[in-house]
């Protein structure tokens, strides 16, 4: 611990994961990028290579799931990680999973997102270690969630377990210093031995298998009990039991409370909990989301004959709903001795615009959108939509998403709609999306007769996660080039007759073609192909051009704006004009102008 | 853990930056989190990735002292709120309290709902006035002009950051934060940052 030379780095959560699972010499990562997880994938993509691993952006976080299991089923320490709602698509291979175990050490990341900043719900994974009967570790800070995932490898391959690694977004996203540690050496590549009785669940071996899951359980608890991500701090007559991001509001805010936090989260320290609890006055847990702590320690206190009372969310002391902060703990001012707060300033008199996260100047959404809108017309249409930056499609002036559920959920649904009602159905997803999870609803919907038009926005790139490559874009890394795979090619091997594809820029090109798509008599598809101008400005190849309004063609008629709607589009005191600073150049706007009043500045 | 000597009070200060996605917000607060850093002390951050970096608007807490851990403030507990951009100031301004230093860009960014026509962006006037109606402590500065002065607007946040730094009871010395910054930025834009830091906190400093 005393070693002074070791370097010191103010880390984003995510970075010190990333840190954590390179000391921990792992030899095979996957994800399929979500936010909050995110950033340790593009961390990754520029490191895993000079660090021996294998890293992969699976297609989707069931593949990634499996691929990281095989590794470490072989015996190479590997690493998974996804967004909460990617644990659901992952859950099927996770929860058999667990029958078999692993060899080297596993560790499986779901990132939560409580308040759901970017997310379609506010879903606590930590259920998913009872449903799984995994060990879960759960860190509060980036320092420690490095240290954490490290000693997680140690853990699984003691219980021969995968650890579930449960981060939410104010630890993924939170900055703080975290010290180098030395990198393990463990050898990348494996031999894989069989073993027919844990690894081919068949349902002979899966009970066999399901008694010794249980069996390891008994024997995480013990490690639970012992672990010292389990401690108590503090002094006082109150209790307070808490784990993740919460501990650290209740460390600042609450005084003289005697603390137990809780890190190693499943399976429960009972012991270490019920003596916690034997002299206390009061219990407070602190958590987010569900009551997860909170109904075992209930169920405990039951069971050590503590009538201890216990408060939290079952008592209303505490909320349910979105991601907890210090003003949270501020309100339990009735049970414990909270820190003064300072008295916010009023808030100004004045009338603030709203500033609603919008697509970006130049996004080829834009014109496609607009393009919908006009070859719709007055049709009554149901938009099915999906996940991904064109989900901002649901706000004014476009309006086009009457639903959205889940990655891919827009093309699946589609298909019940199109049977269940006599509206015409267009359905959007993304081309990461599509590759995701799009690909067997389209079957799905050519094997069953639906009739519906689905839109592909293949803008080159995962552009909402921070542009990371996809199956139709094709790779490179590791010395290794792989090909992108076509979207057109693939619906029309599924055998779909109505593929078009068209550039949204061409705005006149794409209202025809989604006409002719809406009228058409069975599954239509559109690819709409234009590359993220994010993306190419990332990777240095945005051509740069700027667009103009001439103010002598201008007859001020506001129809670019109320077409595409651009951020780099302003109307102010009468002049229609546009912002050089954000303006792309893509002259979508220039095409709906029915004066030709605008043009790219030569 | 870097324990440091107890002399009465623990040491802390709460910076709230807030601006809009793409304003430079997330490197201001880097720039200055690892000058406390360098400074020997403790620092928790949190910061605002994904979906509201798409134009919308962004708030970044940076918590310096002995015994942070917490990556979010409490309410109104910044000592200091640097507004990237008007309109966010005047809406984050609950974040502080009576005692809080805002120092305010005044260069707005105007978000879709305005181009579009459907709200309406107050007159600087006007917010400033709003704001001096419930805190004297308000500095303001035209950070995005002043960056061009140095070469370019997008130096802006370089301008704020040297303001920051200007201010009485900031507990970073000067040094220690442009220094922090030359050693973020990329090497060809040094020069720029540099000159935009120091217009930023004479600005403060007249
Ligand atoms: S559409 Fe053309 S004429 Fe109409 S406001 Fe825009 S630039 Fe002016
Ligand atoms: S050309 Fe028009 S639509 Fe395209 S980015 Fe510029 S202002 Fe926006």
């Amino acid at each position: 611990m005393s070693a002074n030379d070791k370097k010191k780095e103010l880390l984003l959560g995510n970075d010190a994961i990333t840190r954590g699972i390179i000391e921990a010499g792992v030899g095979f990562a996957s994800t399929y990028p979500g936010t909050p997880s995110s950033e340790i994938g593009n961390n990754l993509e520029k490191i895993a290579e000079k660090n021996g691993m294998f890293f992969e952006f699976s297609s989707n976080e069931k593949i990634a799931m499996e691929s990281a299991s095989a590794a470490a089923m072989s015996g190479v320490r590997s690493f998974v990680f996804m967004k909460h709602v990617g644990m659901n698509v992952a859950a099927d291979p996770m929860l058999t999973l667990a029958y078999g175990g692993v060899r080297g050490g596993m560790v499986i990341l779901t990132a939560d997102d409580p308040s759901a900043h970017s997310s379609q719900n506010e879903q606590d994974n930590r259920i998913y270690a009872k449903l799984a009967l995994l060990p879960m570790l759960e860190p509060s800070t980036p320092a420690e969630a490095k240290e954490m995932v490290k000693e997680s490898y140690d853990i699984s391959e003691e219980l021969t377990l995968p650890v579930l690694f449960r981060t939410t977004t104010r630890v993924n996203h939170a900055r703080g210093i975290v010290e180098e540690g030395d990198v393990k050496d463990v050898p990348k590549k494996s031999h894989f031995t069989r073993d027919i009785k844990r690894f081919v669940n068949i349902p002979a071996n899966a009970r066999t298998n399901r008694i010794r899951l249980l069996e390891l359980n008994k024997k995480a608890a013990e490690l639970s009990e012992a672990s010292r991500f389990n401690f108590t701090e503090g002094k006082g007559s109150t209790g307070v039991i808490t784990s993740g991001v919460s501990y650290t509001y209740v460390k600042e805010w609450m005084k003289n409370v005697s603390i137990l936090k809780l890190g190693f989260t499943n399976p429960l320290p009972e012991k270490k909990i019920a003596e916690f609890m034997k002299d206390k006055e009061k219990i407070i847990v602190v958590e987010e989301l569900e009551p997860f702590l909170e109904d075992q320690v209930l169920r405990i206190a039951k069971q050590s004959n503590l009538s201890v009372k216990i408060h939290g969310k079952r008592t209303d002391d505490l909320p349910m709903a979105f991601e907890y902060s210090p003003g949270v703990i501020s309100a339990l001012r009735h049970l414990a001795d909270v820190a003064d707060d300072n008295v916010p300033l009023a808030r100004p008199d004045i009338a603030l615009p709203p500033r609603p996260p919008t697509l970006c100047a130049g996004c080829p959404h834009r014109g496609i959108f607009h393009a919908v809108r006009k070859a719709v017309g007055r049709k009554e249409v149901i938009y099915s939509s999906d996940i991904g930056c064109y989900s901002l499609g649901a706000q004014p002036p476009f309006m086009m998403a009457d639903m959205i559920l889940c990655m891919g959920g827009g093309i699946g649904a589609a298909g019940g709609f199109s049977e269940a009602t006599d509206q015409k159905v267009i359905a959007f997803s993304g081309d990461s999306t599509f590759f995701h999870s799009g690909i067997t609803p389209l079957v799905s919907a050519l094997f069953n007769g639906h009739k519906f038009t689905a839109i592909i926005l293949d803008n080159r790139t995962t552009a909402m996660t921070g542009h990371q490559p996809h199956p139709g874009t094709g790779r490179e890394f590791g010395g290794r080039r792989t090909e992108e795979i076509k979207i057109e090619d693939v619906v029309r091997g599924i055998g779909v007759k109505f593929v078009e594809t068209v550039d949204p820029y061409d705005v006149k090109a794409t209202i025809d073609v989604m006409t002719r798509a809406i009228e058409y008599d069975g599954l239509s598809v559109v690819i709409v192909k234009r590359a993220c101008p994010l993306e190419l400005k990332r990777k240095k190849i945005l051509e740069p051009r700027v667009c103009e309004v001439d103010q002598d063609l201008c007859v001020k008629c506001s129809t670019c704006i109320l077409s595409i709607a651009c951020p780099a589009l302003m109307k102010k005191d009468g002049i229609v004009s546009i912002d050089k600073e954000q303006c792309m150049g893509c002259m979508m706007c220039g095409r709906v102008c029915p004066k030709d009043a605008i043009k790219v500045i030569p | 853990m870097s324990e440091r000597c107890d002399k009465g009070d623990p040491m802390k200060y709460v910076i709230q930056i807030v601006g809009v996605g793409g304003q430079g917000v997330l490197l201001a607060s880097m720039v200055l989190g690892n000058a406390a850093m360098a400074e020997g002390h403790n620092v928790a951050m949190s910061e605002v990735h994904g979906m509201a970096q798409r134009g919308g608007s962004v708030l970044s807490t940076l918590r310096i002292g002995d015994n942070v851990i917490s990556p979010l403030a409490s309410d109104g507990e910044a000592d200091m709120i640097l507004g990237f951009e008007p309109a966010e100031t005047c809406r984050n301004i609950t974040l502080g309290n009576k005692s809080t230093m805002i120092i305010m860009n005044l260069d707005p960014i105007y978000p879709s709902t305005v181009t579009a026509g459907s709200s309406e962006y107050p007159g600087t006037d006007e917010m400033i006035s709003s704001i001096k109606k419930v805190t004297k402590n308000i500095m303001t500065i035209e950070a995005t002009s002043l960056a061009e002065t140095a070469g370019k607007a997008v130096a802006a946040n370089a301008v704020m950051i040297g303001a920051a730094a200007a201010v009485k009871g900031f507990p970073l010395p000067k040094d220690a934060v442009r220094g922090s910054l030359l050693n973020l930025v990329p090497e060809k834009f040094r020069e720029l940052n540099a000159k935009a830091f120091d217009l930023g906190y004479d600005e403060m400093r007249k």
